[in-house]
């Protein structure tokens, strides 16, 4: 009478995106504050497309590639804090006892974050192409933005299960947001890697991975097609996602000891 | 000692023992049986290590040493076959807030492996049992603290486990919500022939419901058997008296201390385990009449599952998880 | 009558601060963001916006270390208001508000004490953050009275924030008015010349920023240190009048909560 993988990660992705859909808390802010940010910067870093080496003339269609990065933050968030919810109420307890499998249970946890991120990465395109950002690479262009966009809202969402499984508070999961921070502004964010005339700066944001995952994501919309870039961008998700889940795996294992 | 009914659907524990990181033994070396289709009460004050037992028992907690066997299945082998017959209702009723009762349904059925129109079917018969049928489609966030219970109820019973786990089912809960959900728990054992572990912090609850009643204190097992045999046990009933003249107390306490043992004083007078039972109350009124002892106050006690656990482990159990961490004080403070 | 109620006010002021400074300092949890995040701030935006000062048109004297050091200073003096406001709310929820109201002889006090908590936790702060800007090799050249001008500046945004949270702490009573605190003053310290001055905004942006308040703010904190005071006086005027509107607002707060019981 055992349900097979297939419908475990079915039943568990139902009630992950059922659960992301209503809670609009959740949602609007993650989509909304990111635009927010988009407005802000581009008003006021327009001139940084003045500055001699700069690729385009539209810093919003340059700054457009922020907004997919803060919304996967906000995925961590999500993901986390839904998961450290079941562990406090003791839900994570209640799945156990059923003949729930591990590889199920993060993996249907992590479709309510992908649904989250088609919708942010739809949003934010959306808002920036009529607000006038190019897109270079076109119609499939478009696509291959909203994979990308979702593949790391994934692999940050593994960060967050990670957290929760680790810790097993929200609190602590929240506690990852300044980190996570940290990573985004100490990027090539507001300025592209060349034009970080502060050494340390540059030094850090050039092994900082975030600068990468931004490089893909412009990639598509200032140049078109730029396979070595793209292939960084979606093999650094790969990379972050695949640690991810190991790290959420193995604290898996050691919060479910059940025999 | 294993029959073939306890093989097939109960429960048997053999020096069970878990310890935790820096703490004492949450659980310490119990041993107990339950047949098939009866229920067992596990009594104890917070902390007593009851909720830690539950965990062992459903798999969710491995045990440091000794062996349990639940539906004829190891605990620490046998994991999967144990989940597979047991449904439990742990102390937090871990209910989701945003998904509404048919949506807990059709996850628990599913993950259970029911197909598709059993799930249904299944989810509809048991929300209707427990009186939620008119709240299947509200998300559980609005729910009462008994409605919750009662779902939980129902979430571990969707697989038709042989076994049925409630760690504190009825604490919080209102004496409508709790008559309510007792009756239900009868039902499933007397009808269904379902073996159910209760463990309770409540009297009245061990006394209402359990065929059999297992008294845990300090992580060990003080005390096993029907309401009924353990409150024989030690059975005798108390009275106490209280003289009219506070001049004639200390007579008093020389007649009554003929019929038994002091069961410590109380304010309002003396009083004494009787050694002969109930009937002797008689004999107490004659001898102290005999005296010429102006009697105030008279009354006779009943035997109960307080009294057991207050002549088990030398305290009350109203109060006792507050005492918890001073052991020795409490002794000391105990009664003879 | 009025002396007496001074003092009053002044002890209850002084209960209040002094729990609020002895959690602010006693607890990791509420020490290390307000230290780091304005620090964090000041780095990425000075660090990693360098080279904005050699956009054409961006001829601010002291350089882009110290044209983004009055932005973060600003930012903390609001932020460190909004976070008392937090606090204040977390108080009011969890029923320690209700005890300040019961004990209090004279509540507007209590306001006070947050006030006080929440200067004290800026200058805490503006104390880190000026120490590493100097140590960045921050160019001052602004006079002393200029210097001290530019942390009047900060204090004045301090206690509007902190009255503004207040006014809305003590009406909201949950810490679910947190956003309702954070998202405005977000919004109006970031619709303002953040990273190049005014004259180089340009669109609806700088149509906005013309009409912030903050934008005056930050230009006389900038001119200040740079030497070159610009707008101070209305600055002042605007920093004086928005402490005086929110503290009105705030003693509106207090009569609600005190009808609320």
């Amino acid at each position: 009478m055992s349900s097979s993988l297939g419908n475990q990660v079915g039943q568990l992705a139902r009630r992950s995106i059922l659960r992301t859909l209503r809670q609009p808390a959740q949602i609007v802010p993650a989509i909304v504050f990111p635009l927010f940010l988009l407005a802000v910067n581009t008003g006021g870093l327009k001139e940084a497309t003045n500055l001699p080496g700069f690729p385009t003339d539209s810093y919003l269609t340059f700054i457009l590639a922020v907004p997919f990065i803060q919304g996967a933050l906000f995925s961590v968030m999500n993901s986390g804090t839904d998961l450290a919810r079941d562990i406090e109420t003791g839900f994570l307890n209640r799945l156990a006892l059923t003949p729930l499998r591990g590889a199920a249970l993060l993996s249907g946890l992590l479709a309510g974050a992908f649904v989250l991120g088609v919708v942010q990465a739809a949003a934010y395109l959306a808002v920036g192409l009529i607000a006038g950002a190019e897109l270079a690479a076109g119609p499939a262009g478009a696509l291959v933005l909203v994979l990308l966009s979702v593949a790391i809202t994934v692999a940050f969402g593994t960060i967050g299960l990670f957290a929760a499984l680790r810790f097993g508070s929200g609190e602590a999961v929240q506690g990852l947001f300044p980190v996570f921070f940290v990573f985004l502004f100490l990027s090539a964010m507001t300025l592209p890697l060349d034009l970080l005339t502060t050494d340390w700066f540059h030094a850090i944001a050039s092994v900082n991975p975030v600068t990468y995952l931004l490089e893909a994501i412009r990639s598509l919309l200032i140049e078109g097609w730029n396979l070595g870039d793209l292939a960084l961008g979606f093999g650094i998700a790969a990379a972050i996602g695949a640690l991810g889940m190991l790290a959420a795996s193995s604290a898996l294992k050691s919060r479910l000891v059940r025999t | 000692m294993t029959t073939e009914t306890q093989r097939s659907g109960g429960i048997e524990v053999e020096s069970l023992v878990r310890e935790f990181k820096n703490g004492p033994r949450a659980v310490d070396g119990i041993d107990l049986e339950v047949a098939r289709g009866e229920i067992y009460g596990f009594l104890g004050p917070n902390g007593a290590g009851k909720s830690t037992t539950v965990l062992m028992l459903t798999t969710l907690l491995p045990p440091t040493s000794g062996s349990a066997r639940v539906g004829g299945f190891d605990v620490v082998e046998q994991g999967p076959q144990v989940r597979a017959s047991i449904g439990a209702a742990l102390q937090e009723a871990a209910l989701d807030p945003l998904l509404t009762g048919r949506e807990h349904m059709r996850l628990q059925t599913a993950l259970h492996g029911l197909g598709k129109a059993e799930r249904e079917s299944r989810g509809n018969e048991l929300l209707e049992r427990v009186g939620l049928a008119h709240a299947a489609d509200r998300k559980v966030g609005g729910y009462s603290g008994g409605m919750k219970r009662r779902l939980d109820l129902a979430l571990a019973l969707a697989h038709r486990p042989r076994i049925l786990f409630l760690d504190e089912p009825t604490t919080g809960l209102d004496i409508q919500s709790r008559t309510a959900l007792w009756e239900e728990v009868a039902r499933l054992a007397a009808e269904d022939g379902v073996t159910v572990f209760l463990t309770t912090q409540y009297l009245e609850e061990a006394d209402a419901l359990a065929n059999r009643v297992g008294i845990i204190d300090h992580g060990h097992l003080v005390a096993e058997g029907t309401p009924a045999e353990l409150k024989a046990e030690i059975g005798r009933p108390t009275v106490e008296a209280a003289p009219r003249e506070e001049g004639d107390r200390e007579r008093m306490t020389a007649v009554l201390g003929r019929f038994g043992q002091g069961a410590g004083s109380s304010p309002r007078g003396v009083a004494v385990r009787l050694d002969g039972g109930e009937s002797q109350l008689a004999e107490v009124v004659r001898a102290l009449d005999a005296e010429g002892i102006a009697i105030e106050h008279l009354q006779l006690h009943a035997p109960s599952l307080d009294d057991v656990f207050l002549a088990k482990t030398g305290r009350s159990l109203e109060g006792a998880a507050e005492e918890e961490p001073a052991d020795a004080e409490t002794e000391t403070a105990a009664p003879a | 009558m009025s002396e007496q109620r001074t003092a009053g006010v002044r002890a209850v002021a002084r209960g209040v601060a002094w729990r609020s400074i002895h959690n602010f300092l006693t607890n990791p949890a509420f020490l290390v963001p307000s230290l780091l995040f304005p620090l964090f701030f000041f780095v990425s935006f000075a660090g990693g916006l360098a080279a904005i000062g050699e956009v054409p048109g961006f001829d601010f004297p002291s350089g882009y270390t110290a044209f983004q050091f009055v932005f973060v200073l600003l930012q903390s003096a609001a932020f460190g208001g909004v976070f008392t406001g937090f606090a204040m709310a977390r108080d009011f929820e969890s029923g320690f508000g209700r005890r300040y109201m019961l004990a209090a002889s004279h509540r507007s006090g209590i306001v006070l004490g947050y006030a006080l908590a929440a200067l004290f936790r800026a200058f805490v702060t503006w104390t880190v953050l000026s120490a590493v800007a100097v140590v960045a090799g921050m160019e001052i050249a602004g006079s002393g009275g200029e210097i001290v001008a530019l942390y009047a500046l900060a204090v004045l945004v301090n206690v509007a924030a902190t009255m503004w949270a207040a006014g809305v702490a003590l009406r909201v009573r949950s810490i679910q008015g947190g956003p309702l605190m954070q998202f405005p003053t977000f919004l109006v310290l970031f619709l303002a010349p953040v990273y190049v001055p005014l004259d180089l905004l340009s669109g609806w942006i700088h149509t906005i920023a013309s009409i912030n308040p903050v934008t005056a703010l930050l230009e006389a904190g900038r001119g200040f240190i740079s030497g070159d005071p610009v707008l101070a006086a209305a600055a002042f005027a605007i920093g004086l009048t928005l402490s005086l509107l929110f503290a009105a607002w705030a003693r509106g707060g207090l009569r609600s909560a005190e009808a609320a019981g």
